[in-house]
Formats: structure tokens, C-alpha cells, sequence
């Protein structure tokens, strides 16, 4: 199937939804008396998604990936700097814009059950300020929540139910984007399955869908493209018959290390730690940890077109 | 999070089968600290309550005085008459007042209907305005409402309440003459004919008074809390889904800020009641407050001790609603599941 699609989107070459061009975000913090320093914490990331295909994005925790999704929807905090530039359907996503977007076209799954408010019942939530009830109800059946958990308030809410009533957040309007920030911890095997295949489903029903996953195996199964993201930048995207095929077909060091980490591959984990957000070296950022650094991987390391994906690596073949 | 607050709802049941004879315990042991710390202050201050009641210039013999003082007790050790004391309460008896020579327990029936119009329209009306106000100021962080509002609260947490009394009084009824000077009803009007526009009339400067001194602190409360929630998970959420500020303040903001704000206001009736006591003073309004000043201007160790234990019993009760309510708030009470 994926094949189909792929030569589906060669043929039209203009379905990219989203489109993240150099993102940069640093946080403007206090450092001895009133001195304020920016710590960057993601830098020149790029990544596109375009319609009907779900863009999977992996990395280990603190590699961005929330951020960057805060970012697109521009929530994030008052002390964040942002540089880059971010487009939506071909036009830059300014405030106006966003504002215009959000809970109707552009929709978040939050990253855990505490973006609910507390206060208020689970069924008014859901629906928002833009939703349908009948989407509603509709989600809900989908996803097992009995209508009663509409009169809900969310501390009544399991950990799975309260996963379930985030993903059901984004089914109320008419999504043409949708950013999933790790939709499925929680959620039994099965049921993580069916939301994969859900969107699955709503991509190829045009959707496009940035899903930041920790579930490689589901990733590897569902997407169409996956990105690796590592100390806030984008290492390398490549399609995930990639990923599938093994670390040979890949092209940065970091990806085939991850590959590599994965339980059915023997576990093997990356030697040394991510970078600290605030104390990033100047080069390639993964140089610190690479089986194949030279001296030259001190200078810059820009993102490059190579064999069908995209790679900052300047050895990478 | 789910652990926590599975952990948390054992001690949440033990909470409120405890609470109710924790409460009583508490509150008997506050009256019993109360009533021996006045009885003490009282006893010890030089104001002889016999010169008071008969008159610094009085003719009466020696034998006519010791007499009197005799029939109260006077003559006996102070831990005896306290025990006494306590032991006439405890049949219900609060005794005479020195002061107004009539059962302490009518006058304090009588007084306290007055200031407890005077509180509660205080309180309601600094709760609703100071809430109003923190959260348009925190709406607005920074910007000159914000700026001016907070300098407001700044210098009224700081100015005392005899003294914004008697600006207000010094203005509005002595420089404009638009109110009364003080009393809660026209001077020499027969108390029958005291209509309740005179008593609202007369209410009005007091209101004022104890309402601006007691809304700084729920105002800077509610911007605070609205400054903190704004960055919260579920307001960057409900953002993300398109809600405005207006939508969020209705639907997210206004909702989970008045609870605590609500508590916030209840735990200030400490406050609340000291500042009563002193803008009655100023305005001569014939509540708890001028009482309780009389009283202790002529040793009325029975009026005093009365005023006494209704004032801790109402800050208790201020306290215990604060703390009921914080229960509330508490998401492993609420997890037990019978208060929302
Ligand atoms: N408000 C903030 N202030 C400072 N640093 C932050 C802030 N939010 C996130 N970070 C840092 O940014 C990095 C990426 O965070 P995040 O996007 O949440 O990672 P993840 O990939 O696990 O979702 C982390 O190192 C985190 O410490
Ligand atoms: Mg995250």
C-alpha cells in the first residue's frame, strides 16, 4: 500500500501541509543577577508532512519532539524565542493564521491526561468551542468511551480513558493536520493498534498526520516517513520501508544506532548521553557519541538530500 | 499521577470520618485559650470595673462598694472566678454586662446583627469586586490596569483601617456632607421609626471602608493564580483548540480560580472581623466592635469574655469553611468522590 501512495504523491507535487524550515527555539533564562541568556534548545529543524501520509517522528525524551509541536501551534511559554519559519498550506503560519486554524484544521493530542481541565466535564470538553457533538459521540463509540463518560469530570477518567478522550479532542472537527504527541502510552497493545490504524485511515483520507511516537514497532508498521530527532534537530528522515529494511539502509549513525537500540535487535544501546539542551556543541550534534567522527565533524553539518530522504551527516552515503 | 492519587484517597477517607470530632475537639480547646487569655488580659489591665460602674466620683460609703464587689466576686482569686464564670456558661448563663447593665448574651445578640451586615456585605462585596479586578489585572499582565491595580492593593494592604476610615468620613460626609457622620441610624430618631433606607444609608461609608481595606489581598490572590494558570497544561490546551481569552476566561479561568479564591477570602475573616472592629470605632456604629471597645474601657470582664468567644467561634468558622473547601480542591478527596 505504501507504494501506491508514494508514487500518488510523486504524481502531485504540491501536498505538502505542513512545512518546518529551520526551527529554531531558545529559552530566555536569568543567570546571575539580571544578565539574561538564551539557551537554545532546538536548532535549524526541518521536517515537511503532506497530505495522506503519516509523518512519524522518534527520538528520546527531551530530543524536542513536544516543543516542536507546541511550536507549530504556538502555545509555547512566554519566555521562548522562536526563529525559522513554519508554513501551512504554503502560506507562513502567522499568529492570525494559527489562531484561524487551531481546533478546526490543525488539531494537538496532548502529550498527557493533565491538559484536561479539571473543572469541567469531559463531554463539553471534547467538543471545545469548534467541535460537533455528533463527532463526538461518534469518537467515543470508536474508541470504547461509554456516553456516560461525557458527564464525566477527569479525575473519574482511567489512564487509558483519559488517553482515549485526548485522541477523541482531535476527532471533533474536520483535521487537516493533525499532531499527535505520544497518543498511545497507556493504552492496551490492541487498542494502541487501532489508533495507529485510525490514523491510518484518516491519512488516507487525506489527513496529514505528525505523529511523535515512542512506539517504533507501531511506527514501523503505520507511517509512511519517519524523522529522527536528536538534541532538538532533525538527524536524519528517510521513508520507513527504511527504517524497516535495517540499519543498511539507513543513512545517519544516530538512526542506525537507534535501530540498533531496539529490543528485537539485541538491545544494543548508544554509548555516552544527549547533549544537555542548554550546553549544545557547536558542529554535529550526535559527534560526541559517533562511531565514525572525524575531525571535519567539528564544523557545520547541514541537512542533505540523499537517496530519498534527508540526512545531517556529512560522511553519510 | 495516577499513583499519587490512588495513594491519596486512603488518607482522604481517614480526613472525613476524623474531621468531624477533630473539629469539635478543636474548637473547644480554641474557646477554652480564648477565654483564659481575656479573662487574664482583663484582670490584669488597671481599670477597676467597680470605679467604672459606680462612677469615679461617686458618693457611695465603702460598705455599699465592698458590697457591690462582693456580689460580683471581686474580692475572690482570679481562678476562682474564672471557673465560676465558666461554670455559669456551661448552664448558659454569659452573666451581666458591667457596661450596659443587661445579660451580656443580649447585648451581643444585638450587636452582632449589626456588624454582621456590615461584614458580610464587606465581604461579599470586596470577594466579587477584588476577584473582578485580579482577573482583568492578570489578563492584562503588565499593561497600566494591571500596573495601577497593583499599586492600589500594594498601598491598601499597608494603610490601617481607622485611617481610611476617617478619610472616608473627612470626605465624603464632612468636606461633601453626602453621609452621615456616623450611628447606624439618624441621631434621636425613635428606633421603631428607623426605616431600612436610614439603615442603608447609614451603612454605606462603613461598607466602603472595611470593603476597600479587605480587597487587596483577594485581588493580588486571584492575579497571581490567574498569572500561574495561564501557563497551566489545560489553558495551553484549550489555546491550541482555538479558544480565545475571552472563551478561556469563561469556560477554564474563572471557574478553577474561584474555588481557591473563594477559600482564600473565607480564611481572611481574622482580618475581616479586626478591621470591622475598627472601622466601627471610627464610624460609631453600634456593632461587636464599639462594644467591644466600651467594654474594655470599663473592665466588663463578662461583656468582654461574651464578645470574645463569638468572635473566635466566627473566625473558627471562617477557618473551618477554608479548610473544608481546600478539601475540596484536594484531587485525592475528590477522588474519594462525594464532594464534586
Ligand atoms: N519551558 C522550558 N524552559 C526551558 N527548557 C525547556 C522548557 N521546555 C522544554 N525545555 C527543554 O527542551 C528540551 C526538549 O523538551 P521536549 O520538547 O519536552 O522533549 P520531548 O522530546 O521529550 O518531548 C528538554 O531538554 C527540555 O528540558
Ligand atoms: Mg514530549
Amino acid at each position: 500500500m505504501s507504494e501506491e501512495r508514494a508514487s500518488a504523491r510523486q504524481g502531485e507535487p504540491d501536498r505538502t501541509i505542513l512545512s518546518v524550515r529551520n526551527l529554531g527555539i531558545s529559552f530566555g533564562m536569568y543567570q546571575k543577577g539580571l544578565k539574561r541568556t538564551f539557551l537554545p534548545v532546538i536548532r535549524s529543524l526541518c521536517l515537511d508532512v503532506r497530505a495522506g501520509e503519516i509523518l512519524a517522528v522518534i527520538g528520546s525524551s527531551g530530543s524536542g519532539k513536544s516543543l516542536l509541536a507546541h511550536a507549530i501551534l504556538g502555545i509555547l511559554p512566554g519566555n521562548a524565542a522562536v526563529s525559522g519559519e513554519i508554513r501551512y498550506r504554503g502560506e507562513t503560519l502567522t499568529k492570525r493564521r494559527r489562531e484561524r486554524y487551531r481546533g478546526t484544521e490543525i488539531m494537538l493530542i496532548p502529550q498527557s491526561p493533565d491538559y484536561l481541565d479539571p473543572l469541567m466535564r469531559v463531554g463539553k470538553q471534547v467538543v471545545g468551542t469548534h467541535g460537533d457533538k455528533a463527532k463526538l459521540r461518534e469518537a467515543f463509540a470508536r474508541y470504547g468511551l461509554a456516553p456516560e463518560t461525557e458527564r464525566m469530570y477527569p479525575f473519574k477518567l482511567s489512564g487509558g480513558m483519559a488517553r482515549r478522550v485526548l485522541i477523541s479532542t482531535a476527532l471533533v472537527g474536520d483535521p487537516k493536520l493533525i499532531i499527535a504527541d505520544e497518543p498511545t502510552p497507556g493504552l492496551s497493545a490492541e487498542l494502541a493498534k487501532g489508533t495507529f490504524a485510525h490514523f491510518r485511515e484518516m491519512a488516507d483520507n487525506g489527513v496529514a498526520v505528525l505523529l511523535i511516537t515512542h512506539d517504533v514497532d507501531l511506527a514501523l508498521g503505520f507511517s509512511d516517513r519517519i524523522a529522527a530527532l536528536y538534541a532538538g534537530t532533525t538527524m536524519e528522515i528517510a521513508p520507513t520501508s527504511d527504517f524497516r529494511a535495517g540499519k543498511n539502509a539507513l543513512r545517519h549513525p544516530y538512526s542506525k544506532a537507534f535501530i540498533d537500540a531496539l529490543p528485537q535487535n539485541g538491545f544494543r544501546p548508544i554509548a555516552g548521553a544527549q547533549p544537555y539542551a542548554g550546553d549544545l556543541p557547536e558542529g554535529c550534534l550526535f559527534a560526541g557519541r559517533c562511531p565514525e567522527r572525524t575531525d571535519e565533524c567539528a564544523g557545520a553539518a547541514p541537512i542533505r538530500r540523499l537517496r530519498g530522504g534527508e540526512v545531517r551527516c556529512i560522511h553519510a552515503t | 499521577m495516577r499513583g499519587t492519587r490512588l495513594a491519596a484517597s486512603p488518607g482522604g477517607v481517614m480526613r472525613k470520618i476524623i474531621l468531624p470530632a477533630g473539629i469539635a475537639a478543636r474548637m473547644f480547646l480554641l474557646l477554652i485559650a480564648v477565654s483564659i487569655l481575656s479573662f487574664i488580659l482583663i484582670t490584669e489591665s488597671p481599670i477597676d470595673p467597680l470605679t467604672s460602674y459606680v462612677g469615679a466620683e461617686s458618693t457611695l460609703s465603702e460598705a455599699a462598694k465592698d458590697e457591690i464587689a462582693a456580689h460580683w466576686g471581686l474580692n475572690d482569686p482570679a481562678p476562682e472566678r474564672y471557673l465560676k464564670w465558666a461554670g455559669n456558661l456551661l448552664r448558659g448563663d454569659f452573666g451581666v454586662s458591667i457596661t450596659y447593665k443587661r445579660p451580656v448574651i443580649d447585648i451581643i445578640r444585638e450587636r452582632f446583627s449589626y456588624s454582621v451586615v456590615l461584614m458580610m456585605i464587606a465581604w461579599a462585596l470586596s470577594g466579587v469586586l477584588g476577584f473582578a479586578m485580579g482577573i482583568c489585572a492578570g489578563l492584562r499582565r503588565g499593561g497600566v490596569f494591571d500596573k495601577a491595580v497593583k499599586t492600589f492593593c500594594l498601598v491598601l494592604q499597608s494603610a490601617p483601617t481607622f485611617w481610611l476610615g476617617l478619610l472616608a468620613l473627612s470626605f465624603f460626609s464632612v468636606t461633601l456632607g453626602w453621609f452621615p457622620i456616623g450611628m447606624a441610624a439618624p441621631i434621636g430618631k425613635p428606633a421603631v421609626d428607623v426605616t431600612f433606607a436610614d439603615r442603608a444609608y447609614h451603612l454605606i461609608l462603613p461598607v466602603l471602608t472595611l470593603t476597600v481595606a479587605s480587597i487587596g489581598k483577594i485581588t493580588l490572590y486571584t492575579r497571581q493564580k490567574l498569572i500561574e494558570m495561564m501557563d497551566g497544561n489545560f489553558i495551553l490546551f484549550a489555546r491550541a483548540r482555538g479558544e480565545t481569552t475571552g472563551q478561556l476566561t469563561r469556560r477554564h479561568l474563572i471557574r478553577n480560580i474561584a474555588l481557591p479564591a473563594v477559600t482564600v477570602q473565607f480564611a481572611s475573616f481574622s482580618e475581616l472581623f479586626g478591621g470591622m472592629a475598627l472601622a466601627e470605632t471610627v464610624f460609631s456604629y453600634p456593632g461587636i466592635g464599639t462594644a467591644t471597645t466600651a467594654a474594655a474601657l470599663n473592665g466588663d470582664v463578662p461583656l468582654l469574655l461574651g464578645i470574645a468567644l463569638f468572635s473566635a467561634l466566627f473566625v473558627f468558622a471562617g477557618n473551618l469553611i477554608a479548610n473544608i473547601l481546600y478539601g475540596v480542591l484536594d484531587p485525592g478527596l475528590k477522588a474519594g468522590g462525594d464532594y464534586v
